[in-house]
């Protein structure tokens, strides 16, 4: 049931990323004020906008599960936050990163996004123990659906109060007028962020089918038990 | 359900005021803080951004005793079922709780402030007064709205001691941020720039947005 399409879109993930990375290595020009580790920019952006993408997906897939009362949805829900969950310390760790290699400091406090950034993936690394400190399954899901709605408002509201509070010093590559990359790094980015964005799709996917196969096989193996 | 909302809000009030349970604590509660951040920063007098961080530190770590204790009373006593049996609409309930707990804050706010004044805070509170009770007013229904969605979503969960707190600080971040930068110039000696509108903006926004989100998926927080 959800396995349909898995192999194409594995092997379409494949070949994005192996674009990608070729591009990033070769193609793209190293930047002239930063230099090699600029290249970072190529991994940390996607990642971050796809672990914000599936928070929000998550948010999404929540309403539609409260809307239909249909579990699929809210294991889906489930699963997307799950991943953005993980994506989302990658983030962090690559910001991190890229931040001691340009402005010389691990952290750096008025730098909004970095920060906005940082409560969200608290406030999400809250779903999990929320979420399994519920035993009836079916309220579970509907509690973790109601937060999956109320983080993914606020997200947005978060983004602004700390871009308020903070002087923009994060180089806004994906402001109004689509940044002011050239044109090689352009193609780069887009084809890491596609890159990102389908192997965020077949991790989805692929953690769906081994749920649904795992549940399955109990389901199957409960009914072998009597005849035994 | 404005009527249903009052009723249920009456009879928090009469529990409260009876085993005077959540007030006093949270009271007494933030003068303590009070006390630990004098000795803590080491100073006798607070001003601008030092004293608006601890007046709102302080006044948050209130509200997570205050919300710990919102369905306290109706889970342990059954309340809840009642009021579920109850042909009523939910979000009275929603109303109700976040209504008490806008009423404790402002409670808490009438004992904290004063204390605050009179420990820490290095310049006048009567010259702030008026711009900081639209913070403090502002900044409460946010947080009693966060809070009684907050204490529902926990209210039926093993930990949940320790879930209100996870989910509640990361959630009032943007509170904190927008009322202790609009009170910042209002404790600071020197003249700072005022953006009070622009805050107040915000805190308004946020207020709006969770107040209509607690209404809109509150019926699925209590529903068996």
């Amino acid at each position: 049931m959800y396995g349909r399409g898995l192999r194409t879109l594995s092997i379409a993930t494949v070949i994005a990323t192996v674009a990608a990375f070729g591009l990033i290595f070769f193609y793209a020009p190293n930047d002239a004020d930063q230099g090699f580790i600029q290249k970072i920019f190529y991994v940390h952006v996607p990642l971050a906008i796809v672990a914000l993408g599936g928070f929000v997906a998550g948010g999404i897939m929540a309403i539609r599960y409260l809307r239909s009362g249909d579990r699929s949805w809210d294991l889906r829900s489930y699963v997307a936050i799950h991943l953005s969950v993980i994506l989302g310390l990658g983030v962090l760790v690559t910001g991190a990163i890229w931040a001691k290699a340009s402005w010389g400091h691990w952290w750096v406090w008025n730098e909004p996004t970095l920060v906005s950034f940082l409560i969200i993936f608290l406030l999400y690394a809250c779903y999990q123990p929320l979420r399994f400190s519920i035993e009836d399954p079916e309220r579970q899901a509907r509690y973790a659906a109601v937060f999956a709605i109320v983080a993914g408002a606020f997200v947005p509201l978060n983004f602004a109060a700390v871009r308020m509070a903070e002087a923009f010093t994060h180089p806004r590559v994906l402001s109004t007028t689509g940044g002011n990359l050239p044109g090689e790094m352009r193609l780069t980015f887009l084809i890491s962020l596609l890159a990102m964005t389908l192997l965020f799709i077949t991790l989805w996917k692929l953690e769906l089918t081994a749920k649904h196969a795992r549940e399955q096989l109990k389901r199957l193996r409960r009914k072998l038990e009597p005849a035994t | 359900m404005i009527a249903t909302a009052w009723t249920i809000l009456r009879k928090d009030l009469a529990i409260e005021l009876r085993t005077r349970e959540s007030v006093p604590a949270m009271a007494l509660f933030s003068v303590s803080v009070f006390i630990l951040f004098h000795f803590g920063s080491g100073r006798d007098t607070l001003t601008g951004d030092l004293a608006s961080g601890v007046l709102w530190m302080t006044l948050l770590l209130a509200t997570v005793l205050g919300v710990n204790r919102l369905f306290v009373a109706d889970r342990e006593q059954g309340g809840i079922d009642g009021m579920l049996l109850a042909p009523i609409d939910r979000t009275s309930i929603f109303l109700a709780k976040a209504a008490a707990l806008l009423l404790y804050l402002l409670l808490l706010e009438v004992v904290a402030l004063p204390a605050f004044a009179l420990l820490l805070l290095g310049t006048s509170l009567l010259d702030a007064l008026p711009e900081l009770l639209a913070i403090v007013l502002l900044a409460d229904i946010g947080l009693a709205c966060v809070g009684a969605l907050v204490a529902a979503l926990a209210a039926e969960t093993r930990a949940r001691d320790l879930i209100v707190p996870l989910l509640l600080l990361p959630l009032v971040v943007p509170v904190v941020i927008a009322a202790g930068s609009a009170t910042e110039p209002l404790f600071s000696t020197a003249a700072a720039p005022q953006e009070l509108a622009r805050w107040l903006g915000f805190l308004g926004l946020y207020d709006m947005v969770f107040l209509l989100l607690s209404v809109a998926i509150f019926d699925y927080l209590l529903e068996d």
